[in-house]
């Protein structure tokens, strides 16, 4: 086990190195932030001074150096428009987009985990059809249009939600998260369902699929020999097994789900990494854009990494040989 | 009275090919503690006789007709509840694949526990402790350790023995063995099958030994039923159907063994092949392949008594076989 977790962490670093050397040529290539930050009247003099600070005028494999110098000591540079840190900007605003992926990502399953198992075990049924014709609309219609779709019953036309915004917040372990409170819930719901929509029809199809394997194999049969409740043949002999291609897939999409609420969060104004990202793309705020990337990076590979842990909790197998190996 | 009585039982599949008559009019009665051997090639309907038995078929499939009276109550009439409170308790089952049969994510403890309890009112020490009698019942060593394992850590005979261990769980009046030493090699499937001998003697349970290999199934059981295209074609005690059969195709079936030595020699085959379900030849099933057929056979023959305890599905049976019994 201790091998192979040093294996994996080495994996996980070279993806890191690799992704900061694709990052840093990206948004070199993306303009010069001088032209946007600078008043459009400044002379020769001016944007040479501040080309200067912000260390733009020496060459790109100078600025390299020291972007990976500062990145080893957790220093991604000052944002151009804050004047501050530019991870301390970007992690005030993680827990706005952690707990909405968090919450999207528990809607994904508690809800796409049984219809998928449902529609696996009756595909030939009403509601097996209608929940796969379902699942093929989360698929196919555009993110940010599911958004305003909802915006527009929820909030505009049935006015039980609002459209947009955190809610009060209330700080939980140090951070400041709209889950606790009831009006900060109330925001929450429909940010989480839009966020969670593409997924949740991830989990029908891959549990329904999943099940309908499953439902055919000799040990399900068996469980029905020994005389099992159907319940009990499907909450714990089909469920146990179909949960380790659901965890499996779903740890792998936590991570683009971070990345996916940027959309959910500038259609709902909710001031997450997301929006911030989307800002600072406009301003050409290089160190937050890059921050924001290297951080995404970050907590993509340490998902990844946990969720093979789990993995091998959830399959004996896997457990089992790794422990050899 | 009998302990299982099945009578003109049919299971037909509703594929969008047509109806696949898979069992088609099975009829047999099994005593207490009997061991009958259900001999048969592949697609002869030997599984999902099986299966209509415990109430298990599938869509497409369905029981259409028949009755399946199991001590007193016919299960067809009764349906799934009469058959809930029997599966696992008076009937069990056992399949062919050991590494399919137990569930690879569940503890060997939590699959025998859990069988205890959907028909037992104990407490889960109580489950355990029965688990482990069970599993030194069939011959496993070191119970308690087992016990905490997954099947992937046990060998494919192992894993037989657990099934056999789970179905014996709540001690069956029947139990139904689909080809349960198919996949395991010659030794294991010869303990195996000493095991299971030994096992009906105790208990007094009876027993359907489903299988192709005649061979297997003759040392073992008391009665064998032949089937063929959904049909039993021969029935009667093991020994007298062995050494005279009646029916051509048990006599071909027979010849196809290989017996004495270990070497397979050029074996006499029954020529063609099994017909599909979809398009069944008119009268006997076994027509096109039979050497003795004839216009006769255009029209199906039942399942005559030509002898006590020996029936056959067949216009020219090979009698010349009962007649020269008598003779000597
Ligand atoms: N799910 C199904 N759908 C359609 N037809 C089926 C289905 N299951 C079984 N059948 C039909 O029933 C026939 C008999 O199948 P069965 O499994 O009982 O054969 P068997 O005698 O057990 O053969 P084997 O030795 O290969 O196990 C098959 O040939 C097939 O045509
Ligand atoms: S009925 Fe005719 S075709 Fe069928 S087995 Fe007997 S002899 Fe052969
Ligand atoms: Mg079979």
């Amino acid at each position: 086990m201790i091998v192979y977790l040093v294996r994996r962490l080495g994996q996980s670093l070279i993806a890191v190195v690799a992704m900061a050397v694709l990052v840093f040529l990206g948004v070199y290539a993306i303009g010069n932030p001088v032209d946007v930050l600078i008043n459009p009247e400044a002379n020769q003099a001016e944007v040479a001074a501040v080309t200067q600070r912000l260390g733009l005028d020496k060459p790109l494999w100078e600025q390299f150096v020291i972007f990976i110098g500062n990145l080893l000591q957790g220093d991604l540079g000052n944002s151009f428009v804050y004047g501050r840190p530019a991870v301390e900007i970007i992690l005030e605003r993680l827990p706005a987009t952690m707990e909405l992926a968090f919450v999207a990502l528990v809607l994904a399953v508690v809800i796409g985990v049984p219809l998928g198992v449902l529609a696996g075990l009756k595909p030939d049924s009403i509601g097996g059809r209608s929940i796969m014709a379902g699942s093929i609309l989360g698929f196919s219609l555009p993110n940010f249009w599911q958004g305003m779709l909802l915006i527009l019953v929820f909030a505009v036309m049935l006015g039980w939600l609002p459209a947009g915004g955190r809610g009060q917040t209330v700080e939980v372990l140090g951070m400041r998260l709209s889950l606790f409170t009831w009006d900060g819930l109330q925001h929450l719901i429909l940010p989480a369902l839009n966020l969670a929509l593409f997924k949740m029809s991830l989990v029908i199809r891959l549990a329904r699929a999943n099940t309908r394997e499953v439902a055919l194999q000799d040990y399900v049969k068996f469980a029905r020999a020994k005389g099992l409740s159907a319940r009990r043949v499907v909450t714990v002999h089909v469920l146990k097994n179909i949960m380790i291609p659901v965890v499996t897939i779903l740890g792998l999409e936590l991570g683009s789900m971070v990345a996916f609420a940027v959309v959910t969060e500038t259609v709902f104004a909710w001031p997450g990494m997301g929006k911030l990202l989307i800002d600072s793309i406009n301003l050409l705020d290089r160190p937050l854009i890059v921050a924001y990337l290297m951080l995404t990076v970050l907590i993509i590979v340490t998902i990844n990494f946990v969720v093979d842990i789990l993995y091998s909790f959830l399959d004996p197998r896997v457990r089992l040989s790794e422990v050899k190996g | 009275m009998s302990l299982l009585q099945v009578r003109d039982l049919a299971t037909h599949f509703f594929t969008r090919d047509g109806v696949a008559k898979a069992v088609d009019g099975v009829s047999f009665t099994l005593d207490r503690g009997e061991i009958l051997g259900l001999v048969g090639e592949s697609g002869s309907g030997k599984s999902v006789t099986g299966f209509s038995l415990i109430g298990l078929v599938d869509p497409p499939g369905r029981v259409v007709s028949g009755k399946i009276v199991f001590d007193g109550t016919d299960l067809v009439a009764a349906g799934e509840p009469a058959w809930r409170t029997l599966r696992g308790k008076r009937i069990a089952m056992i399949f062919q694949d050991p590494m399919m049969t137990l569930n690879p994510v569940l503890r060997i403890d939590t699959q025998m526990v859990e069988t205890v309890l959907a028909h037992a009112d104990v407490s889960r020490a109580e489950a355990l402790e029965r688990a482990r009698q069970a599993l030194v019942r069939v011959g496993i060593s070191a119970p308690d350790d087992r016990l905490k394992s997954y099947p992937h850590q046990f060998s494919g005979g192992m894993r037989q023995r657990v099934a056999i261990a789970i179905a014996l769980l709540h001690e069956p009046d029947l139990i139904i063995a689909d080809e349960p030493t198919t996949a395991l090699d010659v030794t294991i499937q010869a303990q195996i099958l000493s095991e299971v001998q030994r096992l009906c003697a105790e208990t007094g349970m009876a027993l359907i030994w489903i299988t192709h290999d005649l061979a297997v199934v003759s040392g073992l059981a008391d009665r064998l039923a032949v089937m063929y295209a959904g049909r039993i074609i021969e029935e009667g005690e093991t020994a007298r159907v062995i050494e005279r059969p009646l029916h051509p195709y048990t006599k071909g079936l027979i010849e196809s063994v290989p017996h004495g030595k270990k070497h397979r020699e050029m074996l006499a085959q029954i020529k063609g092949m099994t017909p599909s379900l979809l398009n069944l030849p008119q009268g006997c099933k076994f027509r096109p392949r039979c050497p003795r057929a004839d216009d006769a056979c255009l029209e199906e023959p039942a399942l005559a008594e030509l002898a006590p305890g020996r029936r056959a599905r067949c216009v020219h049976p090979h009698v010349e076989a009962l007649q020269e019994t008598l003779v000597s």
